[in-house]
């Protein structure tokens, strides 16, 4: 019944909830996403992401291989930010076998980390103005992005499926005029900054669509495992950076920016300011690796591939070389969890060794899938365009939530 | 950093003794085996007791070890953000057997558990909507235990005449390879000749 028919008893019209299928092809998805929804007129009841669409098995995947031939899978989880996720799985291997990093590698790390943060930030908050109705910020920010990834080419010769981070250190060294370059960037970078925010930050569009929309409490935070700019938001001061120090970010200087109300609003101004404290960090990182000129970034040794000129010299190398490509470096048995302060939230690799070339068991704990799974909580009450808004500020790629 | 965590140990042993079968403490994490029944009231525990707070439950997953009596191991990580402090719960539990649901106590729990029942087929009781999550509708088997072949059992493609998304066999034009590159020395069992009857 939709109601155009009356009772004919007592001539009342007769309402239903109505149900519709938000994707799996829709602009404001971000990605493949499927989502019923109920809706008591404009008002959102219920929420059912069906997700899903996007899943590859990564982790079933992940079983028969070596632990380096997985690598790459953790690029394509968060496409936005690869290197992060790469980061995660580098921390977990060195843990469990125990792998000191060059200081140079380490620094390379964070610069590429941060790289990572301003990219899926960018991508974010001006995509997600575009799902409130502004169509120039994301042209502005993906030329910036753009710019980005020219840096991960020119580090690693890939745009987006880098593979740069190795347990050990990182594949290679930078070179000097690309060093030059970035810091350059983050010269350029905040004037680009003051552009987008100049369009949203005050504008009446952008505030009506997002202040007061989606809130999230501190103990909803805690009850539905949230992480990142979504706890941030919401007035808690928590940053793995920061809180649980990896890699050499405890010798950082960076503001960890936190909202008051918990909004879609203040979590787009959270991300903002992230990206300006990023910038910082990468300064910082560079001038850092001014000292370390020269020095190695590898930690030589079982997990690393030789010198190449050893490998032309030296027998041992060359066995090394073979075996380490082929037969992949044993971990020891154990178990471990790191995590990494990954653009979207926490971003975990729950890693069960045997003691074999290759892992027995991997979880990926994607910061993504705890903020869809509270879509139905969070969306609540609220209008259905404001389903468009929250889902954007969840900031949700497929590629990790699907695995 | 082990010292406060073989503490907390201590703590949770000793106003959990029902509960707790083990703790260990390893690579700087610690790690509480409890029996699945205890789950509950268990992980009720961490949330509320004060030394312990663990109010967030990152990660919920399972292990397949399929030789096993008890077959699957439960895995929750729990943090805490007041106390900055990380736990892993473990528990066993056997192929058949329910295990009780903790999304009264982590509302957060419910996708994950849901993850778990769709990738191992793990049961879980009183959860309020146990249904698939990643994998297509109407999937049958659980692709991540161990005895569920990489490639799975099922194909689809378009069918132009059928107008529809049609399942079919996998068929592989090149079987789906798994290269042993263990080294000889320690990964392959090779039975040398005149052995054969050495473990009868």
């Amino acid at each position: 019944m939709d109601g155009s028919n009356p009772d004919a008893l007592s001539g009342e019209q007769q309402i239903r909830n109505f149900n519709i299928n938000f994707g799996p092809q829709h602009p404001a998805a971000h990605g493949v996403l499927r989502m019923v929804l109920e809706l008591d007129g404009e008002i959102v009841e219920r929420t059912d992401p069906h997700i899903g669409l996007l899943h590859r098995g990564t982790e079933k995947l992940m079983e028969s291989r070596t632990y380096l031939q997985n690598l790459p899978y953790l690029d394509r989880l968060d496409y936005v930010a690869p290197m992060n996720q790469e980061h995660a799985w580098c921390l977990a291997i060195e843990k469990l076998t125990g792998t000191e990093i060059p200081r140079r590698a380490s620094l390379i790390r964070v610069l590429f980390s941060e790289i990572g943060r301003v990219l899926n930030h960018l991508l974010n908050v001006t995509t997600q103005a575009m799902d409130v109705g502004a169509l120039t910020p994301p042209l502005w920010g993906f030329e910036e992005r753009e710019k980005l990834m020219i840096f991960y080419e020119r580090a690693c010769g890939a745009r987006l499926h880098a593979a740069y981070f190795r347990p050990g250190g990182v594949h290679q060294d930078l070179p000097q005029e690309l060093i030059d370059d970035i810091f350059q960037w983050t010269e350029e970078f905040p004037e680009i900054l003051d552009d987008i925010s100049g369009l949203l930050t005050e504008n009446r569009i952008f505030k009506q669509r997002n202040v007061d929309i989606g809130v999230v409490t501190p103990e909803e935070c805690h009850s539905l495992s949230m992480s990142g700019v979504m706890v941030r938001g919401s007035g808690l001061a928590w940053d793995l950076r920061r809180a649980q120090p990896y890699e050499c970010y405890d010798e950082f200087e960076f503001q960890v920016p936190v909202g008051t109300r918990g909004d879609c609003y203040d979590r787009y101004l959270c991300r903002m300011a992230e990206m300006r404290e990023s910038v910082k960090i990468m300064r910082q990182a560079i001038e850092k690796m001014e000292l370390t000129k020269g020095e190695d970034v590898l930690a030589r040794g079982k997990l690393t591939p030789p010198k190449r000129d050893e490998m032309k010299t030296s027998m041992e190398a060359l066995i090394h070389h073979f075996k380490l490509y082929t037969e992949g470096f044993h971990v020891p048995a154990g178990e471990v969890y790191a995590a990494v302060e990954a653009p979207k939230g926490e971003f975990g690799v729950y890693l069960v060794a045997d003691g074999t070339n290759k892992p027995y068991k991997v979880k990926l704990r994607a910061p993504g899938y705890p903020h869809l799974a509270a879509m139905d909580h969070v969306c609540r009450g609220h209008q259905l365009a404001d389903v468009s808004a929250i889902l954007g500020s969840m900031d949700v790629v497929f590629g990790e939530i699907d695995r | 950093m082990s010292e406060k965590l073989l503490e907390l140990a201590a703590h949770i042993e000793a106003r959990q003794p029902d509960c707790v079968i083990a703790t260990s403490v390893a690579n700087g994490e610690l790690e509480v085996t409890v029996s699945p029944e205890a789950l509950p009231t268990f992980t009720e525990f961490l949330k509320s007791d004060a030394t312990c707070e663990f109010t967030t439950l990152t990660d919920l997953t399972a292990v397949d070890y399929p030789g096993r009596d008890r077959r699957f191991d439960m895995v929750y990580l729990f943090l805490s953000m007041t106390q900055n402090q990380r736990i892993r719960v473990k528990a066993q539990v056997h192929e058949s057997a329910l295990v009780p649901t903790i999304t009264d106590v982590f509302p957060s729990a419910n996708w994950f558990e849901r993850e778990v029942f769709d990738m191992y087929g793990i049961l879980f009781s009183g959860h309020p909507d146990l249904r698939r999550i990643l994998t297509d509708y109407g999937f049958r088997g659980h692709p991540l235990r161990k005895d569920f072949p990489t490639t799975g059992y099922v194909e689809l493609r378009y069918d132009e005449t059928e107008k529809r998304v049609v399942y079919e066999p996998v068929s592989l034009t090149q079987d789906y390879r798994q290269f042993d590159f263990m080294s000889p020395w320690e990964g392959a069992e090779y039975i040398l000749p005149g052995d054969e009857k050495k473990g009868a």
